[in-house]
Formats: structure tokens, sequence, C-alpha cells
């Protein structure tokens, strides 16, 4: 008798490239070592991490932002590549905060020479928008991001994962350990289309490490650190809880929008998000539904503490969570089975097979500027500098029946309502409502939500007449003047470029 | 019809940004302050911005009243100057003790009407009463000028000269009574003094409680967020507004009829009920039905 391989392909030509079987572990080594077996994946150093991912010059590295402005991994992971020499690599981070401002000599040293972000601020926006980069920065909204990534344009060689915990075959959620951030519902994202893995942890537990955020099956290596995130800080700055009685004025007004939009109904979604007032709207609601005798079916977000709140009162059935805002919401990831985590890719991706936000009925926003086709600005300040965050504003913006944009008429001396938005982030077709502390704008393209408030007694003026209003209180501000280089590109989440942001001259 | 004065705005006078967006809060009058909440080096200035900024469109609505400085003080005919120019709709003098503060003020305001072509007479006067002296003369002070639209307790420096403490409202017991009984002698407003814990919402509510049952106009307020919680406390209740509403239909009613007295429910309906029926209609048109 021939052997059996050979007889195999003599008989079966098509089988010819089946190898003969070599012994037990051939393809898997490592079982024959015990401390290999199960721990394989976990490295010395962050730098022996890096050197096996084969990370080499002109590839592309990601982040989450989860941990916002109390992320400790990108500036760490960052420093090391430097000491290591890398060169021209695109950083392709869900978002950057302003403790990201280390970057800057990043970019100038010429390891860093490409952006992909949702946002930034602070001294790394500044810099940026003064022409810091040779090639202008790519701004993506949340669900933009992971269209971006599908569609291959943010090919991701190896993703940095900051956790606070992970066993020793990468199972990680953000639920457990000691610096919890929550939802990890970009990294999500990251882990399942890099091509290799890295995982920063605080603490490595027994397997299997569960609930499972990031399995096992995605991570490739796995290094120890000292602190990946600082949680304190995951609230500073954009969802800041509010005392001011202008803001808080701005979200009753909101939530008398929302109470008579014609979707307040038993069942209803929402989505609050960020900001002082849009925070504050989530504790007016609560006394609306009493009223109403109405529950919401879930929320989505972008979760808060106040919408935990919400939920444990049994005022919304399910929160659906790609990010935490605060403690109390990653506290409630853990405990509540109805708090649920979902990724980037399920809240908002537009090529999405289904998309939470084309669930929802109502979202609140906020915006730097709004002009008078009610395009809205969440990018650049009133002096051309980048100093914010698309996220998932056209996202939901796109999707929700009614989308609520609050913002306070005049900002110290600087008006919200413009003529012209100096950055589109989101189009006018998109925006429903306008609520000012001096009055609501309806966008006419929905006469039956104008007649729904008008009907209501709610102050309902033209948005030209804010505008005229915002002017006769602050004057006409001088147009801004840039130059024709181009610093940053916002991208639409289709993909598409809706706006450009050029070099501010000074 | 008779002009609501339920909550009284304090706005600090030197604050540019508060004064820009104050209006939109619309309390029924705003006080632009020179006096305590402006500090010596500001006076000035602050003179300058409320004089521009109570003769913007944007507080046309709005009851705009101007706390000068004492007269006695190198500030007080200054401010006085400003305000009445600017036509301020009312000036409110500190620290008034006595009917002879009140004549000593209202000679410079009619001088400088004369002096800037405003009619004689059309800027308002409030008292504010601030001491054991001008509780003690509240009656005399509410009757000095047919300029005064109301009085008003502050406590502050009330509580000070009676060697006393803010509390639970037992220290101020007297003085509110005195000045409420002496608004309602002269037929003008009384406003009780600012309640400072603006976190405290609950304690503010009953004390807002207490001064509306004694039968006060209003209160003096130093935060926004205490607008509709003020508004909303003088609003009538649902109940309250339906039962006026039925007194108001019945007398209607009896009065086609050509009846001299009317019943509701079994219970006569004369005059004075059908007047306090009327006013809390008018209230609710004002504040609303209490939430």
């Amino acid at each position: 008798m021939t052997k059996p391989l050979e007889a195999l392909a003599a008989q079966f030509p098509h089988l010819r490239e089946l190898h003969a079987f070599t012994g037990a572990n051939t393809t898997t080594p490592y079982l024959a070592d015990a401390d290999q077996r199960v721990n394989r994946k976990i490295c010395p150093s962050l730098e022996d991490a890096v050197r096996r991912s084969g990370l080499k010059d002109g590839m592309t590295i990601s982040f989450h932002h989860a941990f916002r402005e109390g992320d400790k991994v990108i500036n760490l992971v960052l420093e090391k590549l430097s000491a290591m020499g890398f060169r021209n690599l695109t950083l392709a981070s869900s978002s950057l905060m302003s403790c990201n401002a280390g970057i800057i000599e990043h970019i100038k040293s010429g390891m860093i020479t490409q952006i992909y972000t949702s946002g930034m601020r602070g001294k790394l926006a500044e810099a940026i928008s003064r022409g810091l980069m040779e090639r202008p920065i790519q701004v993506h909204s949340h669900g933009g991001r992971v269209h971006l990534i599908q569609s291959g344009e943010i090919r991701i060689d190896v993703a940095f994962l900051g956790v606070p915990c992970c066993d020793s075959f990468g199972n990680a959620n953000g639920t457990s350990g000691k610096s919890r951030c929550g939802s990890l519902g970009y990294a999500q994202v990251d882990a399942q289309h890099a091509r290799n893995v890295v995982m920063l942890t605080e603490e490595i537990v027994p397997y299997p490490n569960t609930p499972v955020s990031i399995s096992q099956d995605q991570v490739d290596y796995i290094v120890q650190v000292d602190e990946v995130g600082d949680p304190s800080k995951i609230s500073v700055g954009a969802t800041r809880m509010t005392s001011n009685p202008r803001e808080l004025m701005i979200a009753k007004r909101a939530v008398d929008v929302i109470e008579n939009s014609g979707y307040f109904e038993e069942g209803f979604s929402l989505q609050t998000g960020s900001g002082g007032a849009a925070t504050a709207v989530t504790r007016f609601i609560e006394d609306r539904m009493r009223r109403k005798g109405i529950k919401a079916s879930f929320a989505l977000g972008g979760i808060t503490g106040p919408i935990i709140d919400l939920h444990e009162k049994g005022l919304i059935g399910t929160l659906i969570d790609t990010q935490d805002f605060d403690a109390v919401a990653a506290a409630s990831l853990a405990k509540n089975p109805n708090h649920i985590e979902v990724s980037t890719n399920e809240y908002a991706n537009p090529s999405a097979k289904g998309a939470s936000v084309d669930q929802l009925d109502i979202v609140i926003l906020s915006a730097l500027e709004i002009d008078l086709e009610f395009n809205v600005n969440v990018i650049t300040g009133s002096d051309g500098v980048m100093r914010g965050a698309s996220g998932g504003h056209s996202d939901t913006a796109a999707a929700a029946n009614v989308v609520v944009v609050t913002a306070p008429l005049i900002r110290s001396r600087i008006p919200t309502v413009v003529r012209r938005a100096t950055t589109i982030v989101t189009p006018g077709e998109s925006i429903d409502v306008l609520v000012t502390d001096h009055g609501i704008a309806v966008n006419p393209r929905r006469k039956e939500l104008t007649e729904r408030l008008i009907a209501a007694g709610l102050p309902i003026v033209s948005i030209e007449k804010l505008y005229d209003q915002a002017m006769a209180l602050s004057g006409e501000p001088q147009p801004l003047e840039f130059h024709d280089r181009i610093v940053g590109v916002i991208r639409y989440r289709d993909g598409s470029v809706i706006d450009v942001v050029r070099q501010i001259k000074e | 019809m008779k002009k609501l004065r339920r909550s009284m705005l304090f706005l600090p006078g030197s604050n540019a940004a508060m004064l820009s967006t104050a209006f939109v809060y619309k309390p029924d009058s705003i006080m632009f302050d020179l006096e305590d909440a402006v500090s010596l080096r500001e006076k000035d200035s602050a003179r300058i911005l409320v004089y521009h900024a109570i003769q913007n469109p944007a507080y046309r609505d709005i009851e705009k009243v101007v706390r000068i400085n004492a007269l006695s003080t190198p500030f007080g005919l200054k401010d006085l100057e400003a305000a009445v120019r600017a036509r301020a709709d009312v000036i409110r003098l500190p620290k008034t003790d006595s009917a002879n503060d009140i004549h000593e003020l209202e000679e410079h305001v009619v001088r400088i009407e004369k002096a800037c072509g405003r009619p004689v007479g059309e800027t308002g006067l409030m008292a504010a009463v601030e001491s054991a002296s001008g509780v003690v003369n509240a009656v005399s002070i509410a009757q000095s000028s047919p300029r005064l639209i109301g009085i008003a307790l502050a406590a502050f420096d009330y509580v000070m000269d009676m060697q006393t403490e803010r509390g639970d409202g037992t220290e101020l017991f007297y003085a509110r009574c005195a000045v409420l009984h002496a608004a309602r002698v002269a037929r003008i407003d009384a406003f009780d003094a600012v309640f400072s814990d603006v976190n405290d919402e609950e304690g503010f509510l009953r004390e807002v409680e207490l001064i509306r049952k004694l039968g006060y106009n209003g209160k003096s307020l130093i935060n926004p967020r205490q607008i509709e919680l003020l508004h909303n406390a003088y609003a009538p209740t649902r109940e309250e507004v339906e039962y006026a509403e039925r007194v108001v239909v019945a007398a209607e009613e009896g009065e086609k009829a050509g009846l001299g007295v009317i019943s509701l429910n079994g219970k006569m309906i004369d005059g004075p009920i059908i007047d306090h029926a009327r006013s809390v209609i008018t209230r609710a048109r004002a504040s609303g039905i209490r939430q």
C-alpha cells in the first residue's frame, strides 16, 4: 500500500495540498510548556510587546478614548514608540483630549505624520490648527470611524487597548479592576479589526475574566502597566453637571420641546449626551415622564449618572451604552442587567447591519455654532481654532426622529447663531430644533413640529430672529481670516468630505 | 391691570455678563445694584454699565429698579443722576430710616427729572428698610411720597441692628408684619428679603410659602434659578382656578338674572368672594397653574 497522503493525492488530485500529521503540538508548540501554555501572550515589557506586534515605520496604530481626560495609555505608548525610534506612523485614536498634548512633540519629531480622530482639545488642537502637520488631520464621527475602518481607509496595524484588568488570554471588560471606565464600545471595534492587538492592563486576573467585552480571540499580546487611566477624570470637561441658571433654563425649554414634539409617548427613546444643558435635560425629564405616566424603552449613548438614575427608578427600560461619562454609569454597567454594552459599530456606523441610532426618537445635542441653515459646528471655535469633537453628533442627528440642539445664544460675547458656520460638521437638514436662552427656533423643514410646539405655547421664533438678537447684543463679529492651506478634513459619517478646516491667519 | 411684582431679581451692576443676559429669565422686576454687591473700586464702572444696560431694548418689558448708594456716600447722587437719566422705572433707596430720607431723595429726583427733560413724577421710588428705626417708622416711610411703589425689608443689616442673626424666621417676625402692614396702609407693594442659600430649594420654598400667606407681593431674589420656583409658588392651584372660574360664571349669570345675592353649591357668593375669584384667574394668567 502506498502512504495515505500519496494515495489520497492519487485518487483525489484536488486534495494533494493536504499535509501529514507530524505531532500533537506542531502548530501549538507552546502547549508543551506549562507556562507558555497559558501565559504566552504576556509580554515582560511594553517594548517587547511592540516588537512582537511587528509594528514598523509607516504603519497605523490605534487607541480608544474611554478614559477621556484621564487616559494614560496614549502618552505612555507614544513615548515608548518614540524611544524605539519609530517614524511616519498614522495615529487613529477614537478621539484625542487635552491630556494628549504630548503628541505635539511626536509630530515635530516625524513619528506621527497622520491623524484620524473624532476631535481634539487643548494645546494639540491649537498646534494642529496653526499648521503643525504637513498632512491635514481627518476628523470623523464615532459611527463614521467604524465606516472608515470597514471600508479600508483606516487599516489598523496595531491597536493598543488599555483596560483595567484582563486574564492571561486577554479577556477584558471595563467594569472590573481598579481603573474602571465602563463600556469598551470604541475598543471593541479596534479589537475586531486591528491586525494586531496589544492589550495594556493594570492587573492580570484569573482566567476566565467575565463578562467578555474584548475576547481572547482578538488579543495578541498583553502587557501589564502601572496605570491605564484615571477614572476620576472621565467626567471632566464635556460632561459636567450645571448649576448655571441659563443652562438650566435652556434645559427646561428643551424638555418642553421634547414633551410637545409628538414623540414623547410610552416606549419612546432618547439620547441626552454630554454638555451642561444636555445633562440637565435628563434631570428635568423625569418629572414630565411621571406626570404623563410614560416610560422610555431605551436610552442610548453616551451614558451618564442621571440616566442611570432614571433607569434604576424604572423609567428607562434598557441602556444601550457605547461610552460611559462618569463613574456612576461605569458602575451600573457592571450591576444592571439591562444596561447593555455595544460597540461603536452597533451604536452608530451607517454601514452597520443595524445601528441603534436608527431606532432613536429624541436626541439632545450641543453646538459651538449653528447657522441660518441650521448647519452645526462642533469643531472650531470663534477664533477658527479646533477645540471640540465630532463625536456622535452627525450620527444621531441623521437618524433620530427629533434632533434638538441646545446652546446659549451668546457665550460671553461670542454669538452661537451665526450667518454661516465656520465649519460644518452636521448638515442643517438633520437638525430639527434649536433651543436657546432667547427663544426656540424650528427648522422650517419640520412644519408639523413647528405647529405642535406653537400650539403648546412655546416661545418659537425664526432662527433669523435669534441671529438678529445675537447681533444686537454682541455686534457683528469680524470675519475670520484663513490661509488657503487645509489643516483638517471633516468627514461626514459616510466617509464623504462635508467641510475642511483651514489654517487661521494670525 | 396692577403691575405684578412677585420676583425682584438682584443683579450686581458690575457684572457685565449678567447684565447682557438677565432679561431672558423674565422676572417681574430687575434690581440693578450699585450698592452692596459692587466693590468700592467698581462703583464708577458699574454705574456706567447699568446706565447703558437699562436703556437696551432687551429690558423694555421688565421693570427696571436701580439700587443706589446712600445719599450720604460719595456715590449716591452720581448713581441717582445716572439712573434717573437712563429712565430707570424705580429708584430703590437702601437703609431708609425715616420719611425724611425719602423726602431728601425725592427733591433730588425732581431736580434731575427737570434737568433731563423727564416728566416730573415719572420716576418711581422704593424704600428698603434695614434697621430697627426703619421698621418702627415703616408706616410714615410708606406714606412719605406718592412716588413710592413699594417698601422692602432687607434682613442682613436689620438682624445686625437687632443684635441677632438669620435663623428660622422668628428673628424677622415683627419686621415682616410691620413692613407688610405699612405697605397695606399706604396701598403699596411689600417685598420680602432675599433667601441667600441658592442651593437650598426646600428652605427657599418654605420661606416663600410663609411670606405669601402673610400677604407679601413678592420677594427679592439673588439667583435666576429662584424665579421659576417663586412664580410657581405664587401660582394658584388647579382646584383654586377651577373654583374661581365657577364663581365668576355664577356671578355673571346672577348679574344677568338681576339677582343681588347668588349661591354656588349652597354657599353664598358676595362681592369680596367674586373679587378674589377674579384675582385668582388673573394670577393664573400671569403665573400659570401651580405644578
